[in-house]
């Protein structure tokens, strides 16, 4: 069993953005919304998420690897061409920025599963999210940090403006975004420990301390996950992916699971809901995130912000035209979005639900 | 007579000064230690088992109960209880029996684990001002659930619920017997459960009429004397256990003399007046794991499919055999671990036989999860629960509730003396003397339970609040938040506990 571990703690801001028409937005609304709040991090990491960014390889899984050492690169590719059809491999394009003297390699493959190695009824998704599990835990210095279609994330050890510059996010245009600073308090800095976290087209970034750990993780370790990085983000992920993608509850639902209602609200409900919500906490208790967080997800059909259920921690939303905007701060919506038509606190628990579209 | 070469325990004495001969003490005392002897109380001190009733009714407050200064010589290894077990078996032949859990000096894991609490990077929860939940539902839960959009677009249950057992929080009554304890002390737990909103069991003595009033807050339990079982039995609860061993006498039967069986006992157990009540060590339909399943099965058949609980005494190999009885239906599994009590045990077999419950908890919940079944069947852990704190421990380290059996003992009176076999407890609480019995007022007591209950809930919504979350489930296997102190290794990894520092 694996208890003896040494859990991430860390404080943030996060800020995300989406056009529900699809509209493609330029990456320089994000960066400046993000870096408006760089007081919220220590410069130990920021991370930006985007979704509509590779409409030319859009039917790809787009893998987003760090290596430690350039050497490990062969290893896994080694192991991609054994399992995936690799239609385009190129080194992340990054610009030298003062402030990030060393930073890993970073390499990204656009590549689907290849047909016959996907044994028995095995669904595509579950072939990708157990490479993941795969390399993340069993090739060492080498490191899948975004794995969705026709998204990516982009992500590492400094603060919000030299992670942008470095990254050239600018130049990304996209549909979805989010963006996140972080304050560790306890890990060194490792480019894989920044947000967001993402594992298929779920992204995450999440703000605050989830108290439930433990009991998150060994639910999860139930079914098969590993919990590799062990941050509350990755448990957020994780989760996400058990409920909705594994066990086909809706967004709304998997929300009223991780920002269960009170008993006492659930117990006031007319009978045929009161007894739903009653056989989802039952079901689900060791799966509610219990202490303060506010996490922004994407995914490729839209935008979640939610809160616990008490609100410990700050989440701010705004729309204006097709946009909406979430964020740990309402300046940091103002900065890029001066007048809002509508701007509001979303109640604990009450997630906002944005979605794309068709 | 032959003087018995152990010496008395204790010595009761009596301040003559102070004492106004009001005879209270030789009323109250249900062992015979006072008698009358025309101008004074005498004192047989050999009976004495220091209970302690004689010295809270006394008026003057001229008795005084003490350890016997006149002991064998010390000996680190030849202890008092050997040489006293021996003495009284050379005289007698017989097995000496005890009362209580075993109180030799284990180890005690409960008192090497610590709990969290927040500073800074995640807020306190103050449960005087913020929703604190405790409740806690029992059974077995599907792995995942499936919704219907009703026609009102609002959320509607596909997959049907197995049943549960709903609590107001997580600590129940474990299962005593009428016979083991009086009917009043029964009743005090019934009325305890039914304002606290939790349950309490009948153990295997059958039902009493008495008690019908409180089904909602009953499991009725099947042992192998299957006494007072019947449909209606079976059916007078919310729940039924199944009993397979007792923390305090794994392995072993019951037997209740004929002196104990009373027309009501006799009349609750649906056996003669006066005859041996007599419980064998295995229920002799219960030789393995599929004649558990059928029994289980039986069980639900007769009572529409109520939840059905097994116990098992904590014993070496409790991992796999709890999993055994997940899989073979049970709805829950309640282990009872050695320090658990009893109102009847050979002491050589309470004290040496079983494991603690904090190793069984943390093994049966690793097991049940390794198999993927952690969620077939809650777990309740018993056997020592001593506090709010002991309970916040076991369910840290995977146990939905724990069953509490001593600790309302002890809010009657009981001081644990540990004499509960004799028949004799002067607080009416394990006796059938009508004379003791009377005294033991429900309702009365009953108050006293519920107040512990509260005063225990309110003490685990203090450590939910430090923990900074704000319902138990989230306390529920949650162990990263429990420390080790001076644990070895070893012990940790079993717990899958981290040491203190870490
Ligand atoms: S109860 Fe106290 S005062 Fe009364 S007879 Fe006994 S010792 Fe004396
Ligand atoms: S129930 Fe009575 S006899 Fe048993 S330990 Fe408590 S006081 Fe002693």
């Amino acid at each position: 069993m694996n208890h003896d571990y040494q859990k991430d703690i860390s404080g943030c801001g996060l800020t995300g953005l989406i056009s529900r028409k699809r509209r493609r937005i330029g990456g320089a609304d994000i960066v400046k919304s993000l870096c408006l709040m760089t007081d919220r991090g220590n410069g130990l990491g920021a991370g930006y998420a985007a979704y509509g960014i590779y409409p030319e390889f859009k039917d790809f899984y787009a893998f987003h690897i760090m290596f430690d050492e350039p050497s490990v690169r062969w290893t896994l590719e080694e192991y991609l061409k054994n399992n995936y059809h690799i239609e385009k491999i190129e080194e992340i394009p990054t610009s030298p920025v003062k402030a990030i003297p060393i930073a890993p390699l970073l390499v990204r493959y656009f590549v689907t599963p290849l047909k016959d190695k996907m044994a028995g009824d095995i669904q595509e998704a579950d072939f990708v999210v157990n490479t993941v599990m795969k390399v993340n835990s069993e090739i060492e210095g080498a490191y899948i940090f975004s794995s969705g279609k026709n998204m990516g994330a982009f992500k590492g050890v400094g603060n919000p403006r030299d992670i942008a510059e470095f990254f050239r996010i600018e130049e990304y245009e996209g549909w979805t975004w989010t963006a996140h600073t972080r304050f560790p308090t306890n890990t060194p800095g490792w480019w894989g420990g920044a947000h967001p976290f993402t594992l298929l087209d779920w992204s995450i970034v999440h703000n605050g301390e989830i108290s439930s750990y433990g009991i998150n993780k060994r639910y999860l370790e139930m079914f098969g996950y590993k919990l590799t990085l062990l941050t509350d983000t990755e448990v957020a992920a994780y989760m996400l992916d058990l409920l909705i993608r594994r066990q086909g509850l809706d967004i709304p639902s998997a929300c009223l699971v991780l920002a269960a209602p009170f008993w006492k609200k659930i117990d006031s409900l007319p009978e045929g809901e009161r007894e739903a919500l009653t056989a989802l906490r039952q079901t689900y208790g060791s799966a509610l995130l219990n202490g303060p967080f506010s996490i922004l997800f994407g995914h490729s059909k839209g935008l979640v912000g939610i809160n616990d259920r008490i609100k410990l921690r700050p989440l701010v939303a705004a729309t204006k035209d097709d946009v909406t905007y979430m964020a740990s701060e309402e300046s940091a919506i103002r900065a890029i979005c001066p007048a809002p038509d509508k701007v509001w606190a979303p109640r604990a628990g009450d997630p906002v639900i944005v979605n794309l579209e068709d | 007579m032959f003087k018995s070469l152990a010496p008395p325990e204790y010595l009761a004495t009596i301040d003559r000064e102070k004492c106004i001969r009001c005879k209270r003490c030789i009323q109250n005392c249900g062992w015979g230690v006072y008698s009358w002897g025309g101008d004074k109380v005498l004192i047989n001190t050999s009976k004495c088992v220091k209970c302690l009733r004689c010295y809270h009714y006394c008026p003057e407050e001229a008795i005084e109960i003490v350890d016997n200064p006149t002991r064998f010589k010390q000996n680190a290894y030849w202890g008092y209880n050997h040489l006293r077990n021996i003495k009284r078996q050379a005289e007698t032949g017989g097995i000496p029996l005890t009362g209580m859990g075993s109180d030799l000096p284990y180890t005690i894991l409960f008192d090497s684990l610590l709990i969290d609490a927040c500073q800074v990077t995640n807020p306190s929860i103050d449960p005087l001002r913020e929703p604190m939940e405790l409740r806690t539902y029992l059974g077995k839960k599907p792995s995942s659930v499936e919704f219907e959009k009703g026609r009102d677009g609002k959320l509607k249950l596909k997959t049907k619920m197995p049943p549960q057992l709903k609590l107001s929080l997580p600590i129940i009554f474990s299962p005593m017997s009428f016979g083991s304890i009086s009917l009043n002390a029964q009743k005090v737990l019934a009325m305890a459960a039914k304002e606290c909103g939790i349950l309490m069991n009948t153990g295997e003595g059958g039902l009493h009429e008495d008690l019908f009033p409180y089904r909602d807050n009953i499991i009725v339990q099947v042992a192998s004397g299957r006494f007072g079982v019947n449909p209606d039995y079976l059916n007078a609860g919310v729940a039924v256990e199944i009993k397979i061993g007792q923390g305090a006498k794994p392995g072993i039967g019951g037997h209740l003399p004929g002196e104990k069986i009373p027309l009501e006992v006799a009349r609750a157990r649906m056996i003669p007046v006066g005859t041996d009540a007599i419980s064998p060590a295995p229920q002799h339909d219960i030789y393995s794991i599929e004649d558990l399943r059928q029994l289980i099965y039986a069980i639900k058949e007769a009572t529409n499919y109520k939840p059905v609980s097994v116990k098992i005494a904590a014993v070496h190999n409790v991992a796999a055999i709890a999993s055994g009885i997940v899989r073979a239906g049970a709805d829950i599994v309640y282990l009872d671990g050695f320090r658990g009590g009893t109102g009847a045990a050979p002491s050589i077999i309470r004290d040496h036989l079983g494991i603690p419950i904090e190793h069984a908890i943390a093994a049966v919940d690793d097991r049940l999860r390794q198999e993927g079944i952690r969620n077939e069947a809650s777990i309740i852990a018993a056997g020592g629960i001593r506090s709010s704190a002991d309970a916040a421990k076991a369910i840290a380290l995977g146990a939905d509730a724990v069953a509490i059996a001593t600790a309302a003992l002890i809010t009657m009176g009981c001081t644990t003396c540990g004499k509960c076999y004799t028949g004799n407890c002067s607080w009416g609480i394990t006796t059938q003397r009508p004379e003791l019995t009377a005294r033991l007022d429900p309702e009365v007591y009953a108050e006293r339970l519920i107040n512990l209950i509260h005063a225990w809930e309110h003490e685990l919504k203090e450590i939910l609040g430090a923990l900074g979350i704000n319902a138990i489930e989230s306390l529920r296997g949650n162990r990263e938040r429990l420390r080790g102190v001076g644990l070895d290794t070893q012990i940790l990894d079993i717990l899958g506990v981290k040491p203190a520092g870490r």
